[in-house]
């Protein structure tokens, strides 16, 4: 009787053993879904603009994003909120039908129509710049356009 | 002699590890869905292209100046005003419509709601809202006019649509992307579809940029 009289006193011990497995779990969900920026930026985060009537970007394939703000490092670029970004460097609105076809480049002809560009321009960047943007990219006829902006309350 | 066991590899920092990667994963993640305002370009006029000639009254003209003030119709105005200024111009029914492209004679706005003045907008598709603004607008500014415009045209798209197919046009378009997404719901994509174009038909969306001042 002693044999089974004989009750530890206090809480077990919680076993952690599966602890790992579930944090690995985490883990290789955020692995998977995490997607590196695969450009630079030489501007600064841009300050996007807030509104309500946004439709999201449906295929991040068929996406040229186009950075307009400020630059990081205004001893080389100047100052101002006009830095206009494609790919990983400081250009002007003139490069802008270069980049387009560099990224029509990549697609099959049928889906060039499709293609839409994304313009993430700070809050304090200047109109003229995006019409210079926007004269450029219909030369080369890339006409769908989004103006990045987060989603916005009512008012 | 000791007995030798296979020792036993401490996995107790295992964990540890884990969290340490889980967390660099969760700051580097994100999560972002990319949105925005979707706007259509105009194609390039070919270089003799002759711009139709508009009627004053169809067009309404929003002007935003470099100190980001708002100039609406020669008036002055807030941005918060803008949205119903834009809904009382569009919803005016004052006139006939465009001719269909079948060659069909434009017919009166017998959906709209406004005040059928002669002064502003003959018909939803035939009102032009013009944005005007100055090279040295501020970004923001400019995507709040948009929005705001953007606003106008949604409710009354929304109140057509709850007039005729008693739901919302934002809900007649999530219905319409659910069933195209579907298999077993094949059937009414076609009746939505019609739905969603004819409710686009209704009240068309026609916002121009001019050319900035400098």
């Amino acid at each position: 009787m002693a044999k089974f009289g004989k009750k530890k006193k206090g809480l077990p011990a919680v076993n952690t053993a599966a602890l790992p497995d579930i944090v690995f779990m985490l883990l290789f969900f955020f692995m998977v879904t995490t997607t590196m920026r695969e450009t630079d930026l030489r501007i600064e985060n841009p300050r996007l603009p807030s509104a309500t009537e946004i439709k999201k970007l449906e295929d991040k394939s068929l996406v040229s994003t186009i950075y307009v703000g400020k630059s990081k490092d205004p001893n080389r670029d100047g100052v101002g909120y006009n830095k206009i970004q494609l790919n990983d460097k400081i250009a002007s609105a003139d490069q802008v039908p270069a980049f387009i076809f560099s990224k029509r480049d990549k697609l099959a002809e049928a889906m060039h129509p499709f293609m839409t560009t994304s313009i993430k321009a700070d809050k304090e960047s200047n109109v003229g710049t995006m019409t210079d943007i926007r004269l450029k990219l219909r030369d080369v006829n890339a006409l769908k356009i989004s103006y990045s902006t987060q989603k916005g309350s009512g008012n | 002699m000791a007995r030798r066991e296979n020792p036993e590899i401490n996995a107790g920092s295992m964990a540890d590890i884990a969290f340490l990667l889980l967390i660099f994963f969760l700051v580097t993640t994100t999560m972002n869905v990319d949105s925005g305002i979707s706007k259509k370009l105009s194609e390039k006029p070919p270089p003799d292209y002759v711009p139709p000639i508009i009627k004053e009254k169809n067009i309404f003209e929003v002007n935003i100046n470099r100190n980001n003030e708002l100039l609406v119709e020669g008036d002055r105005m807030e941005i918060k005003e803008l949205k119903e200024a834009a809904k009382k111009f569009i919803d005016n029914g004052g006139g006939i419509g465009k001719p269909g492209e079948d060659g069909t004679p434009g017919k009166q706005c017998d959906y709209c709601q406004g005040e059928r003045s002669d002064t502003s907008s003959d018909h939803p598709n035939k009102a032009i809202i013009s944005v005007q603004s100055d090279r040295g607008t501020e970004y923001g500014t400019y995507i709040q006019v948009q929005n705001e415009l953007l606003r106008a045209y949604t409710e009354l798209r929304n109140r057509l649509s709850k007039q005729r197919y008693g739901m919302s046009f934002d809900e007649l378009e999530e219905a319409f992307k659910d069933a195209k997404k579907s298999a077993d719901l094949k059937d009414r994509v076609e009746e939505l579809r019609k739905k969603v174009e004819d409710i686009k038909i209704a009240y068309p969306q026609i916002i121009s940029d001019a050319e900035p001042t400098s």
